[in-house]
């Protein structure tokens, strides 16, 4: 059933307006003011990483994540607003990356984007008449004054703020959200763009507007022959808008399919805790309190193996449990306990800053004065009542030493493209490899118990 | 005029907080903002009601009209009382001494609300030996470890800088600085809007376990629906500075009983959305709002009467009070007044 899709649907390359290959874009990140003082300099953060994806002709994809996903960088990136680190991005066929700004701005009228705020879309000094019709004053396309008016007036009743005339003379602070939102749909499809990447277009209006925008944009989809990339973090407008889906995470896309698929049968765990984590507007359904647990990790030195291992309930084995998963849960445990206990626990282990440092062979520190024998204790505690945490299957062997309990775990894997019925994974459940690797390791640990 | 403005009978007991035909104006030069309008409603020990509204229906002003936090230029009349003590008119200091130990706040962006200079630990010593100067500091160190623990956050990084810790983690800490001196009543003005959906929903499940373990009052402002399904025992739909619509929020969702809240239940994008619809026109100026009922001009169920005469709120079928004519009371509505309403079209673009 699954087999690994280094080519997402090569089959179909005619009928891709985009195709792209293990694009990357990493940003370096300079510590703040308070990073410096603690001698943590700088990173850098692969904020898209590995992404391959094709845009069919005509179709609505969605780049779905929270925030830190990189859906915003990638939408960024595929029409040059940043630089990708490395990569393929092709537009019918001519690639994009490694383009000087001048080659690059023929191709950048067919890619519009439009963005999540339209108060700071639009340029408060200008009139809305002159603000449209700006794209075709920069590509120096129209330069006679009435017609740059009569396009816009063009561009306006098109996006439903018409009678033009009403609002050619308008400034931004005049408008509603939703009609400022109009008005930068109005400047995005002036160049007549094959490609319109829609970041976040609804979520600052309220809830009665939200339905009126998509609909406009589903109707200039039509009448323009528009191809859409809708980035957001809502899977409820998603579900609605899109034809097929990208879940991402850490910069991955985590699984890609047709929007039913991913709704229907999410592949993904983190997919599945996504959709169930949604607050619906009916009172039998309830949020499940089995959440995953903490938020999304630190991504200029992301997790090992699989991006969302930490927090995912079905991880096993091979999927990167690490040292930094210890402190973690350790931590965790303790918030738990009543202070008094709390206490008599953390006397009985060091520093913990040393798990701090991804590792698949790890210490947990003695405290000072002390001997392996306390934090061998608190290891045992920890595993007592939490023993069906998915952690404890990535620990191949505890040791007692005189430094303190050394963990070792199993070396991570890092998940690949599979393909699942109509999607791609990046999951190791769908790996028959991953799978196997994790048998093999349950075989073996059945012969010899550890401590 | 109020026909059954009173709710006490359902919270079991004397509510907690009491709030009657609160009004806050904010004065402009010209005329004024009337940005609350008359509101009643009241919240029991245990009981979170949601206060739902699109943007400028008035819902944060009437949160911080509650707990005295509105500027200057407001002005504030009717009645708030909590355990039977007036609020409105109470000295700047006199409110002050409440605020915290008895009526906690909770509000969206909590990185403007922690003193980035500050650590943790400092934030709750502080606020302990304003509120609390009867405790000394083991006892101060023992209860912010307690609260902060029971929010998730780890005991070791109680030294850290807000800085350090993620918006989530933040949203927690706030919480915890308001859980700390156990207030009655705690007022969320839109907690989660700016956090992630999974971070969300552990938000949401802190709130629930609140009501539930410490009988805490909750008055959670929103704009989500879905977040009110999932966290309000009550709730209330505000619609230009009034209340549509108040009750138990099983009800008020399963049989919406004001035409505004149905209309808003079905313009929003849920999972189970199949089609789109939204609300024609846009809500009016708290300024110069409409006569009589001010969703009239918008309402697909407009009569006569709901243009010349103000609602008078009933009981609806379901149990929840509403202000809307359709419910009656017959006897007041003028004959003909029943017929339908010639309404204006409007154009596409008009819209919030």
């Amino acid at each position: 059933m699954s087999d690994t899709a280094a080519q997402p649907s090569a089959e179909t390359s005619g009928e891709n307006v985009l195709e792209v290959r293990d694009l990357h874009t990493t940003y370096s990140v300079r510590g703040s003011f308070f990073d410096r003082l603690r001698g943590r300099e700088s990173g850098s953060v692969r904020a898209v990483d590995g992404v391959s994806l094709d845009l069919r002709r005509g179709e609505v994809l969605g780049l779905v994540g929270e925030s830190g996903s990189g859906k915003t960088t990638l939408g960024r990136t595929l029409l040059g607003l940043v630089e990708a680190t490395s990569g393929s991005i092709r537009l019918d066929g001519e690639e994009l990356t490694g383009r000087s700004e001048a080659e690059l701005r023929p191709l950048r009228r067919r890619m519009q984007i439009v963005f999540q705020d339209p108060h700071a879309s639009l340029n408060p000094a200008m009139t809305i008449g002159a603000l449209v019709a700006d794209p075709l004053r920069f590509h120096k396309l129209v330069s006679d004054r009435e017609e740059l008016r009569a396009r816009a007036s063009e561009a306006l009743e098109r996006v439903g703020l018409a009678p033009a005339s009403e609002f050619l003379d308008k400034f931004p602070a005049d408008l509603s959200g939703g009609q400022k939102q109009r008005a930068v749909l109005a400047r995005a499809i002036i160049l007549g763009p094959d490609v319109l990447v829609a970041d976040e277009p609804v979520s600052m209006l309220d809830m009665s507007v939200r339905a009126k925008i998509l609909e406009l944009m589903l109707e200039l989809k039509d009448e323009l022959d528009l191809t859409y990339i809708y980035i957001t973090h809502d899977l409820a407008t998603a579900k609605f808008f899109c034809d097929r889906i990208a879940i991402m995470y850490l910069g991955q896309i985590v699984e890609l399919g047709p929007a039913a698929d991913i709704y229907e049968r999410p592949h993904h765990p983190y997919t599945a805790a996504l959709l169930r984590a949604i607050p619906e507007p009916d009172p039998r359904r309830t949020v499940p309190r089995d959440l995953p647990r903490g938020e999304v990790p630190d991504a200029v030195v992301p997790p090992l193996g699989c991006p969302f291992h930490p927090r995912c309930p079905k991880a096993f084995e091979v999927c990167g449990w690490e040292s930094r998963d210890l402190r973690t849960l350790l931590e965790d445990r303790w918030t738990r306990l009543s202070q008094d206990d709390y206490e008599r626990e953390r006397a009985g282990v060091g520093n913990l800053d040393v798990l701090d440092v991804p590792s698949v062979d790890t210490i947990l520190p003695v405290p000072d004065g002390g001997t392996g024998e306390q934090p061998a204790e608190v290891l045992a505690a920890m595993r007592a009542d939490a023993a069906d945490d998915p952690f404890w299957s990535g620990v191949a062997a505890t040791e007692v030493t005189d430094a303190g309990v050394r963990a070792r775990f199993h070396e991570p894997r890092v998940p690949r493209d599979l393909r699942v019925d109509r999607s791609v994974v990046r999951c190791h459940l769908h790996d028959p490899e991953a799978l196997a690797a994790a048998e093999e390791i349950r075989r073996g640990r059945d012969g010899t118990q550890n401590v | 005029m109020n026909a059954v403005g009173d709710n006490r009978e359902r919270g079991g007991g004397e509510p907690i907080l009491d709030v009657r035909d609160l009004r806050v104006w904010y004065g402009t030069g010209g005329d004024p903002v009337r940005a609350v309008d008359g509101v009643s409603f009241s919240i029991g020990a245990g009981e979170t009601l949601g206060l739902v509204g699109e943007s400028g229906c008035g819902k944060s002003t009437l949160g911080r009209g509650v707990l005295g936090l509105l500027p200057d230029a407001a002005a504030v009349a009717g009645s708030v009382r909590f355990r039977g003590r007036e609020l409105v008119g109470l000295s700047v200091k006199g409110l002050r001494e409440l605020r915290g130990p008895e009526l906690g706040l909770i509000f969206q962006e909590p990185m403007t609300r922690l003193d980035p200079l500050q650590t943790i630990e400092a934030h709750f010593r502080e606020t302990l030996r304003t509120h609390r100067p009867d405790l000394d500091d083991d006892e101060i160190r023992r209860r912010s470890l307690e609260t902060l623990a029971g929010m998730g956050i780890p005991r070791t990084r109680f030294g850290q800088y807000p800085h350090e810790f993620s918006g989530g983690m933040r949203q927690r800490i706030m919480i915890a600085l308001a859980l700390v001196l156990e207030p009655k009543v705690l007022i969320a003005d839109e907690p989660t809007t700016a956090l992630d959906v999974i971070v969300e929903a552990q938000i949401l499940g802190i709130l629930a376990d609140l009501r539930r373990n410490f009988d805490t009052a909750i008055l959670l402002i929103t704009h989500n629906l879905g977040i009110v399904a999932e966290a309000c025992d009550r709730v209330a739909v505000m619609y230009a500075g009034e209340i549509a619509e108040e009750g138990d929020a099983r009800e008020v969702f399963a049989e919406p009983a004001h035409p505004y809240t149905r209309e808003l239940l079905r313009s929003t994008i849920s999972l189970e959305t199949t089609g789109l619809n939204y609300i024609p026109g846009a809500p009016p100026s708290l300024i110069d709002p409409p006569p009589a009922c001010r969703f009239h001009p918008r309402c697909p169920n407009a009569m006569r009467v709901c243009a010349e005469r103000h609602p008078i709120e009933v009981r609806a079928p379901a149990g929840q009070r509403v202000s809307c004519w359709l419910h009656g009371p017959e006897g007041e509505i003028p004959e003909g007044g029943r017929e339908p309403l010639e309404r204006e079209e409007f154009l596409e673009a008009e819209e919030a």
